[in-house]
């Protein structure tokens, strides 16, 4: 019997730590798993006994690369259980956040960690020496997301300015209105990364994947949505818990999750795109139309066409927001504590992130719930390599592996959320 | 330009920002700046500039307090130095990148002092504050002699927020 294992035992450039074995017994894929080994971080259990208005700073904490869908998981839960309403003023400047946060997420992942993939470099600095306006063009794009996550929220990293009702401060229209210069040229700027993205070797591998993600009646979602997926799931947020299932695996800190009665599900850009194409804005749309992309996505390597699209259009709706934008009487709405249980759920850039806090009546956290995309996206990442080791038995194990890490990062898995990392190992026997 | 890096609520991880302050008392002209680290702001900061100062925490297994000067142009600066985020774009990341696109500055030094704990929490070690003074009297002097005298006030770049 001979065995070829491929093992890598750092997957790079994704967030966090983790591993990728594969085995092959007899020229016949055997196992695949994706290891997610970094440390579970017990961010649920920690947060019992803390007030509710500590939710948001807290949980931001996960992740340095997407603090805003913790912060607006975590708002949201609260302000429903508190039976709270936001004034439409605070309702844009959270969507102008996270506008910030797809653009400098989207664009860090395309530019630095996925093109080098596809242009066979090992790293973007390398790349950057034969592609110099490629990066410099990304850079200032994820430059002007920085800006915005700075303005609305203190600091790019673990913004602190947002809060239970609101924002502790917002600000003038002036300053809005100062970035307006930057937008448009990101906006442009971005369009002419989908182009040059778009030109980029894709090869044929469309998946049946069980799409998952928000839709919203009269945008793109962000913040809110009811819960949809292309093979039936149709909920309000506080129907997660009864569709989408976690479930512990030995080989993973992270529980992967299932949709009930069915397998696995995909949370991310493909799956906001192919649900959500009419919601695009106008210039998003021409652009992922000029790409040659189709109403609906299904080959994950395409993803990084999509992220590119969805820069478009952050760029676009923050435009929109910033030209509209009137000062709020005050920057956030009194809350009062109530005992109850709430849902909060936003597009994080990798996908849909799930909260659920139940608190008593002087606002004590009870319980909390809290579900990444990544964690999510693990059980369709190892069906990936399955399907993409099964077609592609007769590479060398250098280019396997080589070609696996790809398939991974066509998720843009933020490891560091999900246990809240990556090694790649292939057996051959 | 004096930039210090680093995060004051991690402990001696805020040990770039408090030489930066310290600076900013002893020499009222320079221009100091105070971030957390992400790449793209830093490479915007330096890209107008020709003297640029950076101070940060470093962790490479030498002793606590351990004052490493590197000069960008002399030497590439290890990714492991700065620890960070694999996936965020710090230090080490910009000044590589700004190397492959030719936009360093015409002299860029860093100082990276050995921290001893980046656990949660405010206050630097014994063995990191102690060398506080040292710190921004060698970045004094080296700003001195780099731009015989004058302050470091050229150029155009923009603000970005404090740590």
């Amino acid at each position: 019997m001979s065995t070829r294992t491929i093992k890598v035992d750092y997957i790079a450039r994704v967030e966090g730590e983790g591993a990728m074995l594969i085995e092959i017994k007899d020229g016949k894929l055997d196992d695949v798993k994706l290891k997610i080994f970094e440390p579970p971080r017990f961010f649920e259990a920690f947060l019992r006994g803390r007030d509710y208005t500590e939710a948001p700073d807290i949980t931001a904490r996960i992740c340095g690369i997407c603090p805003i869908a913790y912060l607006m998981g975590a708002v949201h839960a609260m302000e429903m259980v508190c039976r709270t309403r936001i004034p439409k003023p605070i309702r844009d400047l959270r969507r102008l956040i996270y506008c910030g946060e797809w653009i400098e997420s989207h664009i860090l992942h395309m530019a630095m960690l996925h093109v080098p993939d596809f242009l066979g470099y090992p790293d973007a600095i390398a790349m950057a020496k034969d592609h110099p306006d490629v990066v410099k063009k990304a850079l200032k794009i994820k430059k002007i997301g920085n800006d915005i996550m700075v303005l609305l929220g203190g600091r790019e990293i673990h913004p602190i300015n947002v809060h239970v009702g609101g924002f502790y401060k917002t600000p003038t229209k002036q300053q809005l209105s100062g970035m307006i210069d930057d937008l448009k040229w990101g906006l442009e700027a971005s369009v002419e990364m989908v182009r040059f993205v778009s030109g980029l070797n894709f090869q044929e591998f469309e998946q049946d994947y069980e799409y998952a993600c928000l839709r919203h009646p009269d945008e793109y979602p962000f913040n809110e949505g009811r819960l949809v997926s292309n093979k039936g799931i149709d909920e309000p947020i506080s129907g997660y818990d009864d569709v989408l299932i976690e479930e512990h695996v030995s080989h993973s800190t992270a529980l992967h999750s299932h949709v009930k009665g069915r397998g696995a599900c995909h949370v991310g850009p493909l799956a906001r795109y192919s649900t959500n194409f009419d919601k695009l804005t106008p210039i998003a749309k021409s652009a992922a139309h000029e790409a040659g992309l189709a109403e609906t996505c299904y080959n994950p390597f395409k993803s990084i066409i999509v992220r590119g699209v969805e820069v478009v259009l952050a760029f676009e709706e923050a435009l929109r927001i910033v030209e509209e934008y009137e000062e709020p009487d005050r920057p956030f709405e009194k809350v009062e504590p109530k005992a109850g249980t709430g849902y909060g759920c936003t597009e994080a850039p990798r996908g849909i992130c799930y909260h659920r806090y139940t608190i008593d009546d002087s606002g004590t956290i009870q319980d909390a719930k809290i579900v990444s995309p990544t964690a999510v996206n693990q059980k369709v990442i190892e069906k990936d390599l399955w399907h993409f080791v099964e077609r592609n038995l007769n590479l060398s194990d250098e280019d396997l592996q080589w070609q696996c890490e790809q398939v991974i990062r066509n998720y843009d898995p933020c490891i560091s959320c999900s246990a809240h990392f990556l090694k790649l190992k292939v057996n051959r026997t | 330009m004096v930039i210090g890096v680093g995060n004051i609520f991690r402990s001696d991880d805020g040990i770039g920002i408090v030489v930066a302050r310290s600076i900013r008392e002893k020499a009222r002209d320079l221009y100091v700046f105070e971030t957390l680290g992400e790449g793209a702001s830093l490479m915007a900061m330096w890209t107008t500039l020709d003297h640029v100062i950076v101070i940060d925490a470093v962790r490479s297994s030498s002793s606590p307090g351990r004052i490493h000067r590197l000069d960008a142009h002399k030497e590439p600066i290890p990714s492991e130095f700065f620890n960070y985020s694999t996936h965020a774009f710090s230090v080490a990341e910009a000044v590589e990148m700004s190397r492959a696109l030719g936009t360093l500055p015409a002299s860029l030094v860093i100082y990276g002092i050995e921290g001893k704990s980046f656990a949660a929490g405010s206050g630097l070690s014994p063995e990191v504050s102690g060398v506080l003074d040292n710190v921004a009297d060698q970045v004094l002097a080296d700003q001195r002699t780099r731009t015989g005298g004058q302050d470091l006030t050229e150029g155009h770049f923009q603000e970005v927020s404090d740590a």
